[in-house]
C-alpha cells in the first residue's frame, strides 16, 4: 500500500467521521429537548472527546516522528550512493543519473537562484519523497529506492514562468544487476 | 446587552454613516470575490485543457487570484468583525474607512503590477523570485506588488490598534478581555462577550503577523534596489509563511464571530461563555503564531525541533475547534427547535467547513505525510475547503442576516431554493478535485498538466462554474437588499 494509499484511507475515515456528526445532529435539530440534561450530557461528551483526541494525537505524533523522518543535516550521512544537486531556472543539475535500488541514496540539494522544490516521482506518476532547494543551504535527502525503473524529478515550488517544465530524470537499477556508475 | 433570543438587537443598528462604510466592505468584497472565483475558473479550465492560456498570464492570473482571494476574504471577515465588536467597545468609523481607502489602493497597485507589470511571482513572494523573474517583468513591478501590500497591511493594523485601543479602553487590558482572569478558578462573568474574546486575540495575532509581514516586504523592496543587501532565503521564508499563515488564519478567527452572535438568534438556545471557551481561544492565541513551521516541513536545514513543534502544534491546533467551536455550535443546535433560514443554514455550513477542512490540514501537517503531499493538490484541497466552505459561509451568513430584514419565516428567496444547495454542493465537489488531484501526486501552481491529470481539473471546473452561479445569485440578493435598506439612524448612536 503507498504512502498516498494511506493517506487517502485516513482524510476519508476523517472526513467522514465529521460529515456524520454534522448529519446526525442536523437530523436531530428541528426536535426540542431540555436544555439543562442536554447541557450536562453534552460537557461528559465533550470531556470523552478531548481525552480521546489528546490520546489519538500523542499515539500519531509518536508514531511518525520517531525514528525522525528527516536525516541530520549537519553530520555525514555516508550513504553508499550520493548525488549533488543543484536547480536553477528552470532545469537540473544532478552529478548522476544512474543509481541502484536496495541500498541509499543522500541527494545534496541546493539552488543557485530562488525556491524550488526537488521531488521524485515513481514511474507510475507517484511522488516518493522530496525536500526543498534554496539559495545558500543545502538539504540532504536520504533515500532508497525499491523499484527499478525510471523515476522523473519535478520542481514543485513556484519558480516563474517555466516552472512547470523544469524536470529531469535518472535511472534506478534493480539491486541485483548493480547499477552504479 | 443584547438577548441572544432577538434577531435583531437594537445595538446593532447602523448609523447613515456607518452603514454607507459597511456596505462598501460588503459590496467590494462580494463583487470582488466573484470576479476571482472567476480567475479561478480560468486557471481551472486551462489546467484542463479546456482553454488556452501563455504560461506567463496563467501565473499573472494565479498571482492575482491568490493576492485577492486572501486580501478580500481577510476584508470581508474585517467587517464581521467590526459590525459586532463596535457593539461592546466604541470603534472608529473614520479607521474603518480608512482601511477600507487603504485596501483600495492596494487593491490597484497589485493590480497595476500584474495586469500592466507583467508580475507573475505568486502572493507569497517568496524571496528572492519578485527579483528573479528572467526578463518576465520588471523590479518596478515587483515593487509595486509589494508596496500595495503594505498599503493593505498598514489599513489593517491601522483598524487593529483602534480596536486595541478600544479594547483596551473598556477592559484595562487584552488579558482581561481574553478572559485569562478566569482560565483557572474564580466565577467567569456570563455577559462578557465572545466577541470580545474573539476580537482580542485576531488583535493580537494579526498585528504581530502584520508587523512580520511588513518586516519581510521592506527588506525584499530594499534588496531590490540594493542587491548586495542579500536577505537569508531560509529566514525570509519563515518571515513570509508566518506573515501568511497569521494573516489567512485570522480571517476565520475574525468571521467566526458571526457564529458565536447568530447562531444562538436562530436556534433560540443561549450560547453561553465557559472555561473551555477561553482555554480554547488563549490556546489558539499561542498556536496561530508558532504553528507556521509546519509550512516548511520539506526545509530539511530547519532546525529540527520547530519542525516537531510545527507537527505538533497543528494536531493541537484541531483541538478547540473539534472540542470548543464545532462541538459548541453543533450542540447549540442539536434538539433546539432551529430555525432554518438561509443565514442558520450557511452558519452550520461554515461550521462543517472548517472542521472538516481541518483533517487534510492536519493529516498533511505529519512530516511524513507532508514528504509526499506538499505542494500538491492537497494543499489547495485543504485551504479551499475552510476557506470556501468555512469562511465564505459566516461572512454570507451576516450579509443575509442583515439584508432579510423583514423577510417573512414562509418566504423562501432563490438564494435559499437554487443558490445555497449549488454552493455547498459546488463547493464540495469543488474541494474534492483538488484533495483528489494530490492523492494521485498533481502538483499545483503548475500551468499545464499530465494527460492523467485532466480529469481532476475538469471536474474541478465543473463544480467551479456551480460554485461560481451560486455566488452571483447570492450577491444579486445581497447588494440590492443592501441597497434598498434604508440607514437605520433612529435607533443608532449618532456619535461613534
Amino acid at each position: 500500500m503507498s504512502a498516498q494509499n494511506w493517506i487517502g484511507a485516513i482524510t476519508l475515515v476523517g472526513l467522514a467521521a465529521v460529515s456524520l456528526g454534522f448529519v446526525y445532529v442536523l437530523s436531530q435539530a428541528g426536535r426540542t429537548a431540555d436544555p439543562a440534561r442536554l447541557s450536562k450530557a453534552s460537557k461528559t461528551v465533550r470531556r470523552w472527546w478531548f481525552w480521546a483526541l489528546i490520546v489519538l494525537g500523542i499515539g500519531v505524533a509518536w508514531g511518525t516522528l520517531k525514528p525522525f523522518p528527516i536525516p541530520p543535516q549537519w553530520s555525514p550521512l555516508q550513504a553508499a550512493q550520493t548525488v549533488d544537486v543543484v536547480g536553477q531556472q528552470w532545469a537540473w543539475s544532478l552529478s548522476t543519473t544512474h543509481l541502484a535500488a536496495g541500498t541509499p541514496v543522500e541527494f545534496r540539494v541546493t539552488s543557485s537562484d530562488v525556491n524550488h522544490s526537488f521531488a521524485i516521482y515513481d514511474p507510475q506518476g507517484h511522488i516518493v519523497i522530496q525536500t526543498q532547494a534554496m539559495p545558500g543551504y543545502t538539504n540532504k535527502l536520504l533515500y532508497t529506492f525499491r523499484e527499478p525503473g525510471t523515476y522523473t524529478v519535478r520542481c514543485l515550488e513556484y519558480c516563474g514562468v517555466a516552472h512547470h517544465v523544469m524536470q529531469t530524470r535518472f535511472e534506478v537499477a534493480a539491486a541485483a544487476t548493480g547499477g552504479r556508475p | 446587552m443584547s438577548n441572544a433570543q432577538e434577531l435583531y438587537p437594537r445595538d446593532e443598528a447602523l448609523a447613515p454613516r456607518e452603514r454607507r462604510v459597511f456596505t462598501f466592505y460588503l459590496v467590494t468584497a462580494l463583487v470582488v470575490f466573484v470576479l476571482m472565483m472567476s480567475l479561478g475558473l480560468v486557471l481551472r479550465l486551462a489546467q484542463g485543457d479546456w482553454l488556452t492560456l501563455s504560461p506567463a498570464v496563467f501565473y499573472q492570473v494565479m498571482t492575482a487570484h491568490g493576492a485577492g482571494m486572501v486580501g478580500t476574504v481577510a476584508l470581508a471577515a474585517c467587517a464581521v468583525m467590526w459590525f459586532f465588536l463596535r457593539k461592546y467597545v466604541p470603534l472608529s468609523t473614520t479607521i474603518f474607512a480608512a482601511n477600507y481607502a487603504l485596501f483600495v489602493l492596494g487593491a490597484a497597485l497589485i493590480l497595476g503590477s500584474i495586469f500592466l507589470g507583467r508580475y507573475g511571482g505568486a502572493w507569497t513572494f517568496l524571496y528572492p523570485l519578485p527579483v528573479h523573474s528572467m526578463g518576465l517583468w520588471s523590479r518596478n513591478a515587483a515593487v509595486v506588488f509589494m508596496l500595495g501590500y503594505l498599503s493593505i497591511g498598514v489599513g489593517f493594523l491601522l483598524f487593529y490598534l483602534d480596536a486595541m485601543r478600544a479594547v483596551i479602553g473598556r477592559y484595562g487590558n487584552l488579558g482581561r478581555a481574553l478572559g485569562l482572569q478566569w482560565l483557572f478558578s474564580g466565577t467567569i462573568d456570563p455577559e462578557h462577550p465572545k466577541t470580545v474574546v474573539a476580537g482580542t486575540m485576531v488583535i493580537i495575532v494579526n498585528s504581530i503577523g502584520t508587523l512580520v509581514g511588513a518586516v519581510a516586504l521592506v527588506m525584499s523592496i530594499v534588496n531590490a534596489y540594493y542587491p548586495s543587501a542579500v536577505l537569508d532565503a531560509l529566514v525570509a521564508k519563515n518571515l513570509i509563511y508566518m506573515f501568511g499563515h497569521t494573516f489567512i488564519n485570522a480571517t476565520i478567527y475574525m468571521a467566526v464571530i458571526a457564529v458565536y452572535e447568530l447562531l444562538p438568534r436562530y436556534s433560540g438556545r443561549p450560547y453561553p461563555i465557559s472555561r473551555p471557551f477561553l482555554w480554547a481561544w488563549a490556546a489558539s492565541t499561542v498556536f496561530v503564531l508558532t504553528v507556521y513551521p509546519h509550512h516548511l516541513l520539506m526545509d530539511y536545514v530547519m532546525p529540527h525541533w520547530a519542525l516537531v513543534v510545527g507537527q505538533i502544534l497543528s494536531y493541537a491546533s484541531g483541538l478547540p475547534v473539534f472540542t470548543v467551536t464545532a462541538y459548541g455550535a453543533l450542540t447549540n443546535v442539536y434538539r433546539s427547535g432551529m430555525r432554518w433560514s438561509l443565514p442558520a443554514k450557511l452558519l452550520l455550513l461554515s461550521m462543517y467547513g472548517w472542521a472538516a477542512g481541518i483533517v487534510p490540514a492536519i493529516v498533511d501537517a505529519t512530516i511524513r505525510v507532508n514528504r509526499v503531499m506538499h505542494n500538491t493538490m492537497w494543499v489547495p484541497g485543504h485551504f479551499h475547503f475552510y476557506l470556501l466552505l468555512g469562511v465564505l459561509p459566516m461572512v454570507l451568513a451576516l450579509m443575509f442576516h442583515v439584508v432579510e430584514r423583514g423577510k417573512r419565516p414562509a418566504q423562501r428567496s432563490a438564494s435559499e431554493r437554487l443558490g445555497f444547495p449549488a454552493y455547498w454542493i459546488g463547493g464540495l465537489a469543488f474541494v474534492t478535485a483538488f484533495l483528489a488531484g494530490g492523492y494521485a501526486s498533481e502538483p499545483r501552481r503548475f500551468a499545464a498538466h499530465l494527460p492523467a491529470w485532466l480529469p481532476y481539473d475538469r471536474w474541478g471546473s465543473i463544480a467551479a462554474l456551480l460554485v461560481i452561479a451560486a455566488m452571483l445569485v447570492f450577491t444579486t440578493r445581497i447588494v440590492g437588499g443592501l441597497l434598498r435598506t434604508p440607514a437605520d439612524a433612529a435607533v443608532a448612536d449618532p456619535g461613534r
